[in-house]
This record gives structure tokens, sequence and C-alpha cells, in this order.
């Protein structure tokens, strides 16, 4: 035999962890990532370093090796492409067999593909751009408790885009006075309120009184309206078990939806997944932290792996950008997300930054929620961007209406449906979108004031998450 | 007050050209349209009476307007509601539902408050109308 078992070191490339040949089988999962390879480490070297050290790979030879059907568990780089106009950035693509990976466990998931190799000394950064899951393992997945489809139903609300707010300030409100928020906001025309990623059980309120007075707001408004209305209650916690016990809470007070953030972790996000399943109860996912590994392109995890982590998972609504607010987001990107979450076929498509072709196999929608920054006279590029399938968040945009948070929600729900109406009609809202809001606000003084006061506020700055490729127009 | 279920219940009241408008969108999308009727616009009554069968086949919005006027014409003291379907894979529901007739005046609905222990309180919620029986509930 060669040297490939000698005592030492050897590079990963010649242990197989680099094979240009490979044909990825229909059940590999398969993996983008962007690397940074330090000086003199050739790409090809530090794809198969990432392979290796995704999968089955140590530092040095170990004999033990010998033990396995090592070539089947080996993680394949199959191919490594320079980044156009980034000089130094490589993507790599790594296909791993299948039988590396737990069934329906996000966490065994995570911890190959992003356990170790991220801290690795040979690269300066590394990116997990993009991640293909194959049909057989998506199906090891329950995926949403309810999803797109089942939340339209349960709530009866069809045709537009849900719309919602959170309640502000974030932190120091009384229960009672949080509860007045609620109230205000649902009765004028929202579907739903929200707890802030920060709200769980501080002194100022305790979770408890927070869900009585808020359940008190949603049924007064119900009753108000003739329509469902819900508040996100965050179960968020130190445990697991104070979780179960905030949501069983929540469930028996009637809530339709309860909410937790990602910093909980993937496992209690898959357990509460199950006890929104076994109980009915929409779930709300508040993408909090995300951007400390989101965000920069260099290095960390893109948003749309998350994404599909989450789908898996099983959530029906995650944060997924607006595009157009104050939080990062720029528009092909942010599509790219949202088709992740909502398409049962996503197509690759570079523009979006989507490297592969997703099939999730019937696996339910997840709800984009789009949030930060947006208000009522944004809501033809919103409906633009971002779809029917949607909910809507306008905190500031309601609470700080000058007539009042209940005119702030009547403002932005005329908008929307002044908006589809419109759209239906065969309207182009992207040029006359501006023409019939004001025309709506004509009717509704609420949404006249609402663009009197932030008609011209936009969040324009560079994105840095942006797309490798961009379209061009091709002549014909 | 105004029980705002459907579509467009925050815009004023669609004229019948508006309303054709919309069923010519849904019969572009390839989506049928159904007319429903009630007198129990409890938000969790999801069954309404059907006003026959959906249109699976009918193509000119005009033919969906003449079901429409059948329908409030004959029950003038219903919520009328106009409904489109999306049955391709994937979707198989509703695509878009808005109210074409309601009843004036609308009392709403009253909210009973069980008070249990702990400060809980369960909630009802119930239509002034339903108070009569069926077809007697919001005649002037």
């Amino acid at each position: 035999m060669s040297d490939r078992w000698s005592a030492g070191v050897i590079p990963y490339a010649e242990m197989g962890y680099w094979q240009p040949d490979y044909v990825p089988k229909d059940t590999d999962i398969l993996c983008a990532f962007r690397i940074t390879p330090q000086d003199g480490v050739p790409p090809e070297e530090a794809g198969a370093a990432v392979a290796g050290e995704s999968s089955t790979a140590t530092w040095t030879v170990v004999w033990t090796d010998r033990l396995t059907a090592h070539e089947h568990y080996q993680a394949k780089c199959y191919k490594v492409e320079a980044v156009p106009g980034a000089p130094g950035q490589y993507i790599a693509w790594i296909a791993y067999d299948l039988d590396l990976f737990e069934e329906g466990s996000i966490a065994n998931l995570t911890s190959s593909i992003i356990g170790n190799v991220f801290g690795f000394k040979a690269l300066k950064a590394l990116r997990l751009e993009d991640m293909r899951i194959p049909t057989h393992y998506v199906k090891t997945f329950a995926g949403p408790p309810h999803g797109i489809v089942m939340e339209r139903e349960y709530l009866g609300k069809y045709g537009r885009p849900l719309l919602g707010a959170t309640t502000k300030p974030k932190l120091g409100l009384s229960a009672r006075n949080y509860g007045r928020v609620v109230y205000e906001a649902l009765r004028g025309g929202l579907d739903f309120t929200k707890d802030d990623e920060n709200i769980n059980s501080q002194p100022f309120m305790r979770w408890r009184d927070r869900y009585l007075f808020c359940m008190e707001a949603v049924n007064r408004a119900q009753a108000a309206t003739g329509e469902i209305k819900g508040h996100y209650l965050n179960v968020t916690a130190g445990t697991m078990e104070q979780m179960y016990e905030r949501a069983d809470f929540a469930r028996e007070l009637g809530s339709v939806i309860v909410m937790i953030d990602l910093t909980v972790g993937y496992t209690a996000i898959q357990s509460m997944s199950a006890w929104a399943r076994r109980h009915g109860v929409l779930l709300h996912l508040h993408r909090a932290g995300h951007g400390t590994y989101t965000r920069q392109k260099t290095h960390g995890v893109s948003f749309r792996v998350i994404a599909k982590w989450m789908r898996l998972a099983g959530v029906d609504h995650i944060h997924a950008g607006t595009v157009v607010g104050k939080l990062e987001g720029d528009p092909t990107i942010v599509a790219g997300y949202y088709d992740t979450l909502r398409l049962d076929h996503v197509p690759a498509d570079p523009v979006k930054g989507l490297d592969f072709d997703q099939d999730w196999a019937s696996l339910p929608g997840v709800m984009p929620v789009a949030s930060g920054g947006i208000h009522a006279g944004q809501m033809h590029q919103l409906l633009h961007h971002l779809g029917e399938d949607v909910v809507l968040q306008f905190g500031g945009g309601t609470i700080g209406h000058p007539m009042g948070i209940a005119a702030g929600a009547t403002a932005n729900r005329v908008a929307v449906e002044a908006m589809i109406k419109a759209r239906n009609e065969g309207r182009d809202v992207m040029i006359e979108g501006a023409e019939v809001l004001k025309t709506a606000a004509g009717r509704c003084r609420e949404l006249d004031v609402a663009l009197a006061t932030w008609g011209d506020i936009t969040f324009d700055y560079a994105a840095t998450d942006t797309p490798d490729v961009v379209a061009t127009p091709t002549g014909v | 007050m105004r029980i705002t279920q459907g579509t467009f219940s925050h815009l004023p009241d669609l004229t019948d050209d508006e309303i054709t408008a919309q069923i010519g969108y849904c019969l572009d999308n390839g989506w049928p349209l159904s007319v429903e009727f009630t007198d129990d616009p409890h938000p969790r009554n999801t069954y309404w009476e059907m006003w026959g069968l959906p249109m699976f086949d009918l193509a000119d919005p005009a033919g969906v307007m003449l079901e429409v006027d059948a329908c409030r014409t004959t029950h003038p003291d219903c919520y009328v509601k106009l409904n489109a379907y999306d049955a391709r894979l994937g979707r198989q529901t509703t695509a878009l539902s808005f109210i074409v007739q309601r009843p004036e005046p609308e009392p709403g609905f009253r909210l009973d408050r069980h008070e249990g222990a702990d400060r809980r309180i369960t909630y009802t919620t119930t239509s002034y109308a339903t108070g009569r029986p069926q077809g007697e509930r919001y005649l002037a």
C-alpha cells in the first residue's frame, strides 16, 4: 500500500478528501463552503481539509480508519471554484454520505457540518453558503407544526399579507400597560402583536402577568372586530421545563400562537415544534443572534442555510428580512430566503445566492416575517419584494402614529388592503403604488397622517451580504 | 361595529364593478369562485352556508356576479362572501375571500368572562344576533 497509511501527517487531499471525479449521489448532503485559505495553502487542499475535518479526519493518520469502510464515511470535496471578483476566496463543494447523520436531528447535522471546522487554522475564514438536503433526509423531519396553508385556514385570513407589530418600548412596560398596546393595535386592524426577543420574565414584567393581560387584550379585540387575533407570547426561558410551563399556560389561556428565540438552541426548537403540533398552537421563531454569524460574507453560516434548518426543525414563522427596512438585506439575497422558506421546489439561482436545487417533498412552507423599520408608505415595495405569504410587522410604524396605536394599525391595514385590491385590479403597484396609497388616504385620515409622518423615510445603506453573481440583461 | 373578516373589510364596501374586477383577477389565476352566506358571523364559524357548489367551470365574471346577486337577493339580511379557491398542489386552499354584503346594523359580539382561580379568565365570544333563531337574526 501507499503512503496513505504511514504514521504521521499527510495532506488531506491525499487522504481521499479531494475527489474531483466524484459524482454526488442523490442521497448525499451537499454543501457549498466559501473558503479563504491561508497564504500558501492550495484551494484544493483547503477544501479537502474542510471535508476531512467536518467528517472523519483528524490531523494525522490513524490506523483505526482501516477498521471501517472509511471511503464511505469520508466527505468528498469534489469541486473548487474561484469566486469572481474576490481574490483569495473559493467555493468548495463537498458531498457527505447520508450515513453520517442521525435522522431528524438538527443538532447532529450541525455538529458535523459546522462543528469543528470553522476554527481551523489553515483557513483565514470559512462560510457555509448553501446546503442541498436530499429528500431522504428531509423526510426524517416533521417540519413546520402547521405551515402557511394551515395557518391561513386556522386564522381564516386569505389573499393578503398578515400584519403584526412588536410591542414597544421593548423593555420596561408593566404587564397592564403592555396589554394596552396589544389591545389597541389588534382592534385597530392588525392580525398579530408580538413580544420582542428579549421580553421573557424580567422584574418589571413577569411572564404570567403578561400572558393574562395580553389574552384579555386579544379576546377584547376579537370581540370588537369579529376577527381572530393573536399575540406571540414569548416562552423563551432558561430551561426546557420553564418553556413548557409557559407554553402550556399560553395554550390553556387560548392563545393561537407562542414564540421562541433562536437563542434557545436547535434541540429546544425541535422540542417546541413537537409541542406546537401536539397542541395546535402556531410557533413563531425570532432569529435573535443570527447576525453574529450570517451577515459577514467571508465567515459564518448564510441565513439561507439557517432558513433550511429551521424549516426542517419545524417553525411556522421566521423573521427573514424586509429589503426596505432598517436591517441588512440585499433584495435578491432576501428573495432567496423567501423562496427557501415558501416554495416546495426551490431551483438553484446564483443571483439569489442559491447554489443548489432544493426539493422539500411537500414539507409545509414557513411564513416569513418582515420586521424592522418598515411603514405603510412602503406597502407597494413590500408587496412587490415579499409577496402575499408574509407577516409584515410594523412596530414603530404602528405604535408611533401621532393619533394613537389603533390609528397606526388602521393605517397599515387600509394600506395593505388598498394595495392588494389595486394589484388584483391589474394596476402596476411599483409604478402606481404611491398614487394608490394617496387615494386610499383620501378616505382614511389614519393613513393620511401615517404617510405625512413617515412617507419619505428610507434606509438606503449598502448591503454586506450580496450575491457574487448579478443578472445582466442579454440582448435578444 | 363593522366585522373586519375578509380581505377588504377595512376599505369602503366594494361596488359591483370593483367586485367584478376581483372576480376577473381570480379567474385569470384559474381560481374558481364560490358564494357563501351566514347570519352567524362568529370569527370561528368556519362553515358558512354554501350558495350552490363552487363554480368550477364558469369563466365569465358576469356569470359569477349573477350568483352573487341571486344570493344577496334571497338573503338580504345575511353576510355574503365570495371565495376563490386555488387547487394547485401545495396550496389546495382559499386564495382570496371577501365580504360582498353585510347586514345593517351589525350588532357585534358580547365577550363573557368566566373568572377562575389564580386570576385566570376563560373567554366566550357570542354574536348578539345569534340570540335569535337562524333566519330572524338581522331582520330590520
